[in-house]
């Protein structure tokens, strides 16, 4: 009993860290999909990229951990408003299957781009000596570095939530995903509005890769084969919603790692068909609008 | 006169035009390795060697003969693609040899086509071992995962009692698992459990958690040599099952020459048992070392790579000497067959005429810092010469 | 999608009509070191046909099309590699039959979303059906493929040789009769019924067309067909591995469909034939900046060449019988 408890703790914890990052990883995409209804398919080359900014940092640059992290949050940001400038904005409005399209089209540029930067292997992290070794509490060993991983996950979070809950900018934010047409007509400027939500949430991403590379690991493919438990994350969270996701990201890191832990032979199989059951129950998501 | 003049010059040019390659000899192989995708780094692997070989040997050709070699990409583990390029290669470029290939199952793909339509293969990476039962025309330079598993299985046994094995779920892995395993039960040890992780798996901690918690002496884990190896020993250092009292060991895939220095300290200590270490002191590798490196390179490593890439042109080259440089597939398969290279730099390589598959030469290594630079060094010979022992299992069966 | 011309009033044959298929009949004549590249791009066409009709014709967004070519694929291999029926006119009816059948059950779920959730959907149950085909070693050969995968000779006369020569031609066939089926479908009233429904579905409710039903059947057929183009890429490469399922193969067919144009019978056609014959050359010698060019092309043609190249022809021949008069 002893050690089925222990691996319980063990799993929890495991997951625990896994649904952190794939949360913030993907609360920019259901953000701004609530916000602007545009079907952003290459979320992931952010994450990625926020990714390769911190291993470059950390590796070529000899930039300390933390400088990296905000390298990675404010480069990709950066990145994000030159393209939603240049690229996104012609398709707002438009049909779904051309934003699908355009941003396909993006993920296949840039899994090419990073294939000819930084090669095809997985790219190694080296993180400070501080976040190295293990951790103990409570009687048993945790990987220092998760355990980093969930506190500062934790404080994004928490900080994300304040913003949009208590400040100006949230409200508008909020106001604008219930009822844009209504929200512009008070006056609030709406497209300058998604140009610094895009850019936040994409920043976010950033971070959230490269926070997450020790877990989801950094390669060219990242975008293709992240993209599915981006999208679940996002539809079974709902849409728009903040809440919503952190459940579903938290679900599917914990369910994702007791599989891996007590089924390994079947993979990722149970993810899927508990998404498919679960939005067979609910349509717009856990805690998405009901239209 | 100065149209005649021009005219002779052409009948001349057009005379020596078509005497030219009376006199020379064009021999055609075609080699397929993966530029692109998962396996690149291998692929590349397999490239250096290959033009290594060819411009330092590019005398010991028969006179007149000439080589084209023509490269393919299969594109990682893709064995339509593999097909399809060899496919082309033999009806569009009309190859006299096929060679290459980092992955089992291209290997697998293309074996029929090699039988219909009678090319000589020389496998410089694709180890499966059962690949070449029904393909006449294969034979392979560059190891299979018994060799190695199945002697680490031996010697481990030795030492501790209980093990677990975690390998990818595909059919080196498979082998690797069942020749340790063979071997270590065969020594008296017990194997308390077994994992199949999935080849596409970014994340291991999971899988060391759980092995971790079921307490064994030693874990053999095997992964296809970049990437998932180092993942696998991160989370193994992740989870400290060193502290744990839990060893590291698997068959050289995992730690290989090229990969290792980006591996990091996490790999200190780990105990492999293969048929090639860079930093062997043996004359021939020394050598082989220096002129790669000068061609590719200071901070550049050899793998095995390199050198089954080496070995697999080696075989070739010789079949064409063999055969004045009129080659015959019939001819090229029995030359091939009866090939040996004692200056091969893993020591002496052969190959078994009966099944076509390499001898190999294995030896046991520790990774260990030598210089401040991560390397396996080689701690003890196994065997001077070793055969499948998974064929030979099978014989007896 | 008001954009994408391609409904027709008039369903008779224009002599433009039989250009592909001449160019087929040439093709085999006068290129016999190609022919495999060929069928490829025959069983390709029949693929973007299926998602053809789906995406262009009823609107609908897949980006899981693969996983009916995936399942026709693999249930041909393991018909002939572990049940020992080889018969390729068996092979491809039951790799049609059950790819429809997972059509019906998984348009069931899918076509009860919208939107973002369908898309995901569609995404989550290819990434299903990769799962399955990975994990089922025993069956599927993992991710070591299938092979072994032994095709008996068309009707006891026409075995499937090196060259490509019988598979060639066996895909025309097909390719043949597909593309006569879906024609026929276009121009009939079911077929102008999705385009009502691709175009406004609220009116097409409201006018009493059964949507939800049509829609049904249409994905059923379209898996169906992708299933019979997957049994005819593993007929022809006697063989079958992992990377016929997933996005990036359901993602390359889109590229292909929106590269030829889509929404348009022919746009099937266009689309794969340059998409192939591009990555047959050019991909060789570039790998890398062969996958950024597709990326980029896309993008292009998404905002400047919506109708594709199929589009571009039009547009180009609409200014010219301008500039005529």
């Amino acid at each position: 009993m002893e050690s089925f408890l222990s691996s319980l703790v063990s799993v929890a914890f495991h997951g625990v860290a896994y649904g952190m990052i794939l949360y913030v990883i993907s609360v920019g995409l259901s953000v701004t999909m609530g916000l602007m209804g545009f079907t952003n398919l290459a979320h992931g080359v952010f994450a990625m990229a926020g990714g390769y900014v911190l291993v470059t940092a950390l590796s070529k640059w000899d930039v300390p951990f933390p400088l990296a992290l905000l390298m990675a949050f404010v480069l990709v940001a950066l990145a994000s408003v030159i393209l939603e400038r240049l690229l996104y904005s012609r398709l707002y409005g438009a049909v779904e299957l051309e934003q699908v399209l355009l941003t396909i089209g993006l993920i296949f540029m840039s899994v090419a781009v990073a294939r000819l930067i930084f090669g095809t292997l997985q790219q190694p992290v080296v993180l400070p000596d501080y976040l190295k070794g293990q951790f103990s509490m409570l009687g048993r060993d945790f990987p220092a570095y998760r355990v980093f991983l969930i506190l500062f996950s934790a404080g994004i979070i928490a900080s994300l939530w304040f913003g949009v809950e208590r400040t100006i900018w949230g409200a508008k934010v909020r106001a604008a995903v219930d009822n844009r047409a209504m929200a512009q007509s008070i006056g609030i400027n709406t497209r300058r509005l998604f140009g610094v939500t895009f850019a936040a949430g994409s920043g976010l991403a950033g971070l959230g890769g490269a926070l997450g590379a020790e877990i989801v690991a950094i390669q060219p493919t990242y975008p293709f084969e992240q993209l599915v438990y981006f999208l679940i994350v996002v539809s079974v969270g709902g849409l728009g919603s903040l809440r919503g996701p952190f459940v579903a990201a938290l679900l599917i890191g914990i369910t994702d790692t007791a599989c891996k832990y007590w089924l390994p032979q079947f993979g990722a199989f149970f993810i899927y068909v508990a998404t498919i059951g679960l939005l067979l129950w609910r349509p717009t998501g856990l805690f998405g609008k009901r239209s | 006169m100065k149209i005649n003049a021009s005219i002779c010059a052409g009948l001349v040019a057009t005379l020596i035009g078509f005497a030219a390659p009376a006199l020379s000899q064009t021999i055609k192989i075609g080699f397929i390795s993966s530029y692109s995708g998962a396996a690149a780094a291998q692929g590349d692997q397999l490239d250096k060697g290959v033009k290594l070989y060819m411009k330092l040997n590019a005398d010991k050709l028969p006179p007149g003969v000439k080589l084209e070699l023509i490269t393919r990409d299969d594109t990682g583990p893709n064995p339509d693609v593999a097909k399809r390029v060899a496919q082309e290669l033999i009806v569009r470029d009309k190859v006299q040899f096929l060679t290459g290939l980092v992955w089992t199952p291209n290997m697998a793909a293309i074996a029929p086509l090699t039988t219909e339509a009678k090319v000589p293969f020389v496998s410089m990476n694709a180890a499966g071992a059962r690949v070449m039962n029904n393909a006449p025309y294969m034979a392979r330079v560059s190891f299979t995962l018994w060799q190695s598993a199945y002697p680490l299985g031996q010697w481990a046994a030795k030492k501790y009692k209980r093990a677990y094995t975690a390998v990818s779920d595909f059919a080196p892995g498979h082998e690797a698992e069942e020749g340790f395993i063979k071997g270590f039960k065969e020594g008296g040890g017990e194997i308390v459990g077994s994992l199949r992780i999935p080849l596409a798996n970014p994340d291991f901690v999971p899988f060391m958690q759980r092995i971790k918690d079921a307490k064994p002496d030693v874990v053999f884990g095997f992964n296809p040599a970049g990437k998932a190896a180092t993942g696998m020993m991160k989370a193994y250092a992740d989870l400290d099952l060193a502290k744990a009292g839990v060893k590291f060991i698997g068959t050289g895939d995992i730690v290989t020459d090229d990969e290792l220095p980006n591996m990091g300290d996490v790999t200190l200590g780990v105990t492999t048992v293969h048929h090639y270490s860079a930093h062997s002191d043996r004359p021939a590798n020394k050598a082989f070392v220096a002129a790669y490196k000068k061609e590719f390179g200071e901070n550049l490593n050899p793998s095995f790579m390199a050198v089954g890439a080496w070995d697999a042109m080696d075989a070739i080259f010789h079949a064409i000497r063999e055969q004045g440089g009129k080659v015959d597939p019939d001819k090229s398969m029995e030359a091939i067959k009866k090939w040996r290279n004692p200056n091969s730099p893993r020591g002496m390589v052969s190959i078994d005429p009966e099944t076509r598959d390499v001898i190999n030469p294995e030896y046991l290594r520790e990774v260990r810092k030598v210089g401040g630079k991560l390397a396996n060094v080689e701690l003890e010979t196994i065997s001077t010469g070793i055969k499948d022992p998974m064929k030979e299992a099978d014989k007896k069966k | 999608m008001s954009q994408y011309v391609g409904y027709n009033a008039d369903p008779g044959l224009r002599w433009s009509e039989s250009l592909p298929w001449l160019a087929a009949a040439l093709a085999f004549f006068l290129l016999p070191e190609y022919l495999s590249l060929g069928a490829r791009i025959l069983t390709y066409i029949l693929f973007a046909l299926s998602l053809d009709l789906i995406i262009g014709y009823a609107g609908i967004i897949t980006l899981g099309h693969a996983a009916f070519f995936g399942l026709g694929a693999y249930v041909t291999g393991i018909m002939s590699a572990k049940l020992g029926y080889t018969d390729p006119v068996v092979q491809l009816l039951t790799s049609g039959v059950l790819a429809g059948l997972l059509g019906l059950a998984t348009g069931a779920v899918i076509l009860r979303m919208h939107g973002l959730t369908q898309l995901m959907l569609t995404l989550a149950i290819a990434a299903l059906c990769l799962e399955v085909a990975n994990k089922a070693t025993p069956v599927t050969g993992g991710a070591d493929g299938l092979s072994g995968v032994v095709i008996a000779p068309i009707f006891g006369l026409f075995a499937f040789d090196m060259f490509g020569k019988t598979a060639y031609l066996w895909c025309l066939f097909v390719l043949f009769v597909g593309w006569w089926g879906v024609r026929r479908l276009i121009y009939s009233p079911f077929g102008v019924s999705l385009t009502g429904i691709r175009e406004n579905s609220l009116r097409m409710h409201a006018i009493g067309a059964p949507v939800d039903a049509r829609l049904r059947r249409v994905y059923t057929l379209s898996a169906g067909m992708a299933g019979m183009a997957g049994a005819l890429l593993t007929q022809t490469n006697q063989f079958v591995g992992l990377n016929v399922l997933g996005f990036e193969p359901s993602g390359e067919l889109l590229v292909m469909l929106i590269l030829g144009g889509v929404g348009r019978l022919y746009g099937a056609f266009v689309g794969p034939l340059v998409f192939l014959v591009a990555q047959d050359y050019l991909a060789k010698k570039f790998p890398e900046y062969w996958y950024f060019g597709i990326g980029l092309m896309l993008v292009l043609v998404v905002l400047f060449a919506r109708g594709g190249i199929l589009g571009l022809i039009d547009a180009m021949s609409a200014r010219f019988r301008g500039k005529a008069r």
